[in-house]
């Protein structure tokens, strides 16, 4: 019998058919208007804050739907945007500190779909309106910053050594020189400072009856300076950015010293440049032990220490003298506790801030030391309709510890709860470090109806484009034309599912590029019914036509569609953001337009024509 | 319904001094505009400042232009974008480390006239180090796709093939670009990514045309080369004009429907397909014949390598 697929291959179809159906219809059900609320470690988002919720929105009458825990906090629903704005301030009240409340869409899947692992399609700034920011770190600075560290190092060291020196200068051409008097003073300074800094290349050298050592960071130390640069960075806009309230922000590193961030929904972007355009630093204080807390908060601060908050919102007072900032910081890494196996970090000062630190510690053996984390950003305010431009300053304890010992520039926090909290903490205490400057080199955003009105437009184009191709082919050849558009609608269908599964990002771009796979993905079928009529003309059986037209047209279909997909490959390779999405659907809807045309045409005509004598072929 | 009842049989081999003639003028023109008045380039490429507004009223130009006048931006682009009612604003790339403050101070300079309710549609910022980039990965990406694409097509066929396909496909992406600069329509990131879908579309039309002269070299075993190529060109005319129609409808719908944002793209996209038709059709094939293919290069050779040592058969 000919044109029969065998069972099992029918029933892969209906099962693909089925699967892509299942996987596309998340997108169909829409968004709710919703906060996110989510909080720092500290301040716990349990069942009671939960109720504190509901019961604050009960209390107001302002509707909402479902609460439910999602993984990282908390999600509550409601029917318009008004409502959602009006809960918004009223939740940041009732929760207070410790918590932030983000405007988010929440989609409106149907839990059954959510189990089976199905979600729509992620859409992109250009559709959901956002902010998209491209942030160039430093490097030359960064590298300027760690040679200038070692000035100072060097110079304390060799104080400390007693061993004579005339200059310390960090080299414009890259490296830091020591000028000394004679070769023996030089050689004993090299000694000493290669004992503390391993990590170092020494040249030697002489001019007259000057002697010069030249040390230079080693490729490695270099390689390592600048990922610390980025990182640091990162963690500081991580920070930042969590105060803006964005429920699904995206920060990460691009190429060897790009940060992109990406903040879905923020539309005011003044503030968002200013808030990412902070600067952070530590102050390392003592604690103040002589007065009391309680009288501290009641009013009474005395007049040598300052009061502070620590991230579980609990008041501690600190005396006002700053022992060592951030900026003396040279490294910071979480570790593990060489005595006992727990959580650690360990930290490395400048030699300067070494001495000031071991002559404080020595004094205070016993007693707790305290981290507080500054946060400084240029605000915009608008009063009378003047833009005023303020200061502000975010200040916060993020650890105190008991010095067992006196320590000089090199120390560990230790008794830290879990690895995970020695890793925030350490990348705390990088991000407060001196930082690479960064400067940003591209600036993307899309406002909210702009967004929207992408989407319709997009939308739109996508079902006259439907339309108008199902009517001609149809019109065109006939029955087999309606079998290319039941391919055509089950490629759709295809295309979102793979992009549902994947969870890539759709663009404006990418629905344009829909609608181009449309156009394109019926050039499948044409190639194959043009060579049936072929057949048919040159005489043979209507059977054997539709078995050698769809024989003979895969080969050709195979060359036509792997150059469109490597020229795809190339965009989707180089290609940035919106772009990207572009390849992304003309590749995935190449691939699918393939199947479809290939075995789900080939599946219906079987079954309409297969296996039974014909005359003609309505095609 | 069927364009062609018959297999039509058209002369298209016999017209190439006069398509390779007409190409040629057209690539001249292209390459006197493009070198007098090069592309206008997008912020993507150039960098630069554009920023979208939306106002409640139809807004005068003249008094926003005079509004930044005012704030200290001068040479700043200010036109209609869609409707009246909302406005484009390009600034060209300045220096110094502040340039990303450079739409927070425009909309300050607009909104403190009291025009609170102007809404913010867009803000594209590129610094220049950025545009250098797009335009080194954007060249990168064609020239490899093209590289990409020649080795398919020579191990698939043979390299005469592969030059055919590459210059047919280069062909129709200087056209696109060249009449991009000729009206000098705005050519952007988005424009760059057509033109390479170009390049996917243009191929695969020509490639399903060398798919039909290769099987014909093998079936037919007897007529000349010119005569293979007429052939197939014929053979596979309903369906390049079939899938150029299909095809064209869409980007067409996208042209009218799809919003400012895809126009351009869209706009390259039409040209392409139209060029890309024409080229398969009349352009590819004559380039393979001029470089001598023959029915032997295109018969499976047993135990014999691809490469070099086939040309050197008789």
């Amino acid at each position: 019998m000919m044109n029969q697929y065998p069972l099992w291959k029918n029933l892969l179809i209906v099962a693909v058919l089925i699967v892509s159906v299942f996987y596309a219809l998340p997108n169909l059900y829409g968004e709710d208007p919703a906060l996110q609320i989510s909080s720092s470690r500290s301040a716990p988002l349990d069942e009671a804050a939960q109720a504190r919720v509901q019961e604050a929105l009960k209390r107001t009458g302002i509707p909402f739907g479902a609460t439910e825990k999602v993984a990282n906090g908390l999600l509550v629903r409601f029917n318009d945007t008004g409502s959602q704005l009006k809960a918004k301030d009223l939740i940041s009240e009732t929760l207070g500190d410790g918590y932030v409340v983000a405007l988010n869409l929440a989609p409106k899947t149907p839990g059954w779909l959510t189990a089976l692992g199905a979600a729509p399609m992620y859409l992109g700034l250009d559709l959901r309106g956002g902010v998209h920011f491209q942030m160039l770190v430093d490097m030359n600075a960064a590298m300027r910053q760690a040679e200038e560290r070692y000035v100072n190092d060097f110079r304390t060291l060799l104080r400390n050594e007693k061993l004579r020196y005339l200059t310390v200068i960090r080299k414009t051409t890259g490296g830091v020189e020591v000028k000394f008097r004679t070769a023996e003073e030089r050689d004993k300074a090299r000694e000493v400072i290669r004992k503390e800094n391993p990590t170092l290349e020494f040249k030697d050298s002489q001019q007259g009856d000057e002697f010069y050592l030249l040390a230079s960071i080693n490729d490695q130390e270099q390689r390592e300076t600048r990922r610390f640069a980025v990182q640091q960075n990162i963690t500081a806009l991580r920070n930042r950015v969590n105060e803006l309230g964005v429920s699904e922000p995206i920060i990460q590193q691009q190429g060897q010293d790009r940060i992109v961030v990406q903040l879905p929904g923020v539309q005011d972007t003044v503030r968002a440049k200013e808030i990412l355009g902070g600067t952070a630093t530590l102050e390392f204080r003592m604690v103040d032990q002589e007065n009391n807390v309680q009288e501290a908060v009641a009013g009474s601060v005395p007049i040598n220490a300052k009061l502070y908050k620590e991230r579980n919102g609990s008041p501690i007072l600190l005396q006002k003298r700053v022992i060592v900032t951030g900026n003396d910081i040279t490294h910071a890494a979480s570790t593990i506790d060489s005595e006992n196996g727990g959580a650690a970090v360990s930290i490395r000062l400048n030699g300067k801030a070494g001495n000031v630190m071991g002559s404080i510690t020595k004094d205070n053996v016993g007693k707790p030391m305290a981290v507080v984390f500054i946060e400084t950003r240029v605000e915009t305010t608008n009063i009378n309709g003047t833009a005023v431009k303020t200061r502000k300053q975010v200040e916060e304890v993020i650890n105190v510890a008991v010095i067992r010992s006196a320590f000089s520039n090199n120390f560990q926090i230790t008794g830290l709860d879990s690895p995970n909290e020695a890793r925030d903490l350490a990348l705390l205490l990088r991000a407060g470090a001196l930082a690479a400057p960064m400067e940003i080199v591209e600036e993307r955003t899309i406002g909210p109806s702009l967004g929207q009105d992408n989407i319709d437009q997009g939308m739109y184009s996508a079902i006259v484009s439907l339309i108008v191709v199902a009517i001609f082919m149809g019109g065109y050849y006939r029955v087999f034309g309606l079998v290319a558009n039941i391919g055509l609608a089950f490629n759709m269908v295809m295309l979102i599912a793979v992009m549902s599964l994947l969870q890539a990002t759709l663009t404006l771009p990418g629905i344009a590029a829909m609608v181009l796979t449309m156009g394109m993905a019926v050039d499948a079928n044409v190639l194959i019914y043009e060579r049936i009529r072929e057949e048919l003309r040159n005489g043979n059986t209507p059977q054997a036509s539709i078995h050698a037209g769809f024989e003979r047209a895969f080969a050709t279909i195979m060359d036509s569609n792997v150059t469109t997909i490597i020229a795809g490959a190339m965009l989707f390779i180089f290609g940035t953001g919106p772009v990207k999405g572009f390849a992304v659907v003309l590749i995935i809807g190449i691939l699918t337009s393939m199947f479809t045309a290939v075995t789900v045409s080939r599946g219906i005509i079987n079954l309409a024509y297969g296996g039974r004598k014909i005359t003609r072929l309505s095609v | 319904m069927e364009i062609f009842k018959k297999v039509s049989n058209f002369d298209f081999m016999g017209l190439r001094k006069f398509t390779f003639i007409s190409s040629l003028v057209l690539l001249l023109v292209i390459a006197g505009s493009l070198a007098t008045r090069g592309l206008n380039f997008g912020v993507d490429f150039t960098g630069g400042t554009i920023i979208e507004l939306g106002y409640q009223q139809p807004v005068v130009l003249e008094e926003v232009r005079q509004r930044l006048g005012q704030a200290g931006f001068h040479g700043v682009v200010v036109q209609h974008f869609g409707s009246s009612r909302d406005v484009l604003i390009r600034l060209a790339p300045s220096t110094g480390q502040t340039q990303a403050e450079v739409s927070t101070r425009v909309l300050e300079s607009l909104k403190q006239s009291g025009q609170n309710s102007i809404e913010l549609r867009r803000i594209e910022f590129v610094g220049p180090q950025v545009g250098d980039e797009l335009v080194e990965q954007g060249g990168l990406a064609l020239l490899l796709a093209f590289i990409g694409v020649f080795i398919y097509v020579m191990l698939r066929f043979e390299w005469r093939f592969a030059v055919g396909a590459v210059a047919a496909t280069a062909h129709d992406i200087i056209v696109t670009i060249g009449i991009f600069s000729i009206f000098q329509i705005e050519f952007d990131l988005t424009v760059l990514a057509a033109v390479l879908a170009v390049l996917g579309y243009s191929l695969n039309d020509t490639v399903v045309v060398f798919d039909r002269i290769r099987e014909n070299f093998r079936k037919m075993r007897k007529g000349t080369t010119i005569e293979i190529m007429n052939v197939s060109i014929n053979q596979t005319l309903s369906r390049t004009i079939m899938t150029s129609v299909t095809t064209l409808m869409v980007v067409t719908v996208l042209f009218f429907f799809g919003g400012e944002t895809v126009r351009g793209l869209s706009l390259a996209m039409i040209i392409g397909v139209v060029f890309g038709t024409y080229s398969s059709i009349f352009f590819a094939s004559p380039i393979v014949l001029m470089l001598g293919v023959d029915r032997a290069n295109l018969i499976p050779v047993p135990v014999k390598k691809e490469g070099e040592g086939a040309d050197l058969r008789p």
